[in-house]
């Protein structure tokens, strides 16, 4: 798993490729809830266009990120969902939880 | 068989393993993805609790094929059998979590029971066992 943050005003992309697994995803964890605790971006984009695969542990990483993003008054999005990560979500029945977006263009117009 | 160490650097070498294993095995793609998820859940399980997280301990996968008598036709299928040499699970702790509460916790047995068919676990000796199995319709089937 590769992964680079892309920062505009109060948002935060993370650009994310590559398998997420119980290998790195505490790396993602990290990354993300940094930029909300430390940085304070007011939104935080996953962008996962690039994720093949994400389990269980991926899963966690994300609604970590939601919780920390909940508690401190800021958004949270996901765009660019693979089938895979699409139905771990849906399997899950976290999927309702998050603001998910086809596109970067459509989640930051929203 | 498969025989490897309990480091999670391998989780990615055995979904492409087991990738390579049901496209041949002709399984469409939703199955596919869902036996991969299920083998790549099961065995972080045992990296993580089986074995508390150490990256030396021995794993064995093997994998054969089944077959069954369902509703009058034959199917065929994929057995997987993981061993590990970890501690004695408690099977009345061995299913995921309900689905009615809103947290990530016990996913991964979810995502294990929902791709499979069937999941069996055991103990035999000091050997801890999963046993998964999925069956592919006959007219899907390439065995």
């Amino acid at each position: 798993m590769q992964i680079s943050a892309r920062r505009q005003e109060q948002t935060t992309i993370f650009d994310v490729s590559g398998d997420i697994d119980f290998a790195n995803s505490r790396e993602l964890r990290q990354s993300v809830l940094q930029e909300i605790q430390e940085r304070h971006a007011g939104r935080v984009v996953v962008n996962l266009s690039q994720v093949r695969y994400i389990d269980s542990s991926g899963v966690a990483s994300l609604v970590a990120g939601l919780k920390t993003s909940r508690d401190l008054g800021s958004r949270f999005m996901l765009i660019g969902l693979s089938p895979a990560a699409r139905e771990v979500l849906q399997l899950s029945r976290l999927i309702k939880l998050f603001e998910i977006y086809d596109s970067e263009e459509q989640a930051l117009a929203s | 068989m498969l025989a490897l160490y309990s480091n999670p650097k391998w989780l990615s070498v055995v979904r492409g393993a087991v990738e390579r294993l049901v496209e041949t095995l002709g399984f469409p793609p939703v199955q596919c993805r869902s036996v991969i998820r299920a083998v790549d859940e099961a065995l972080s399980n045992v990296m993580r609790h089986s074995y508390g997280n150490r990256l030396d301990q021995p794993i064995a996968m093997y994998f054969r094929k089944a077959r069954r008598q369902y509703e009058g036709e034959v199917q065929e299928g994929l057995e997987i059998l993981l061993c590990d040499r970890g501690p004695a699970v408690d099977a009345t702790k061995f299913h995921g979590r309900a689905l009615d509460r809103i947290r990530p916790g016990g996913l991964g047995l979810h995502l294990v029971r929902q791709a499979m068919d069937t999941v069996e676990f055991t103990r035999k000796g000091p050997t801890n066992r999963l046993r998964l199995v999925k069956y592919l319709a006959q007219s899907n089937s390439a065995l």
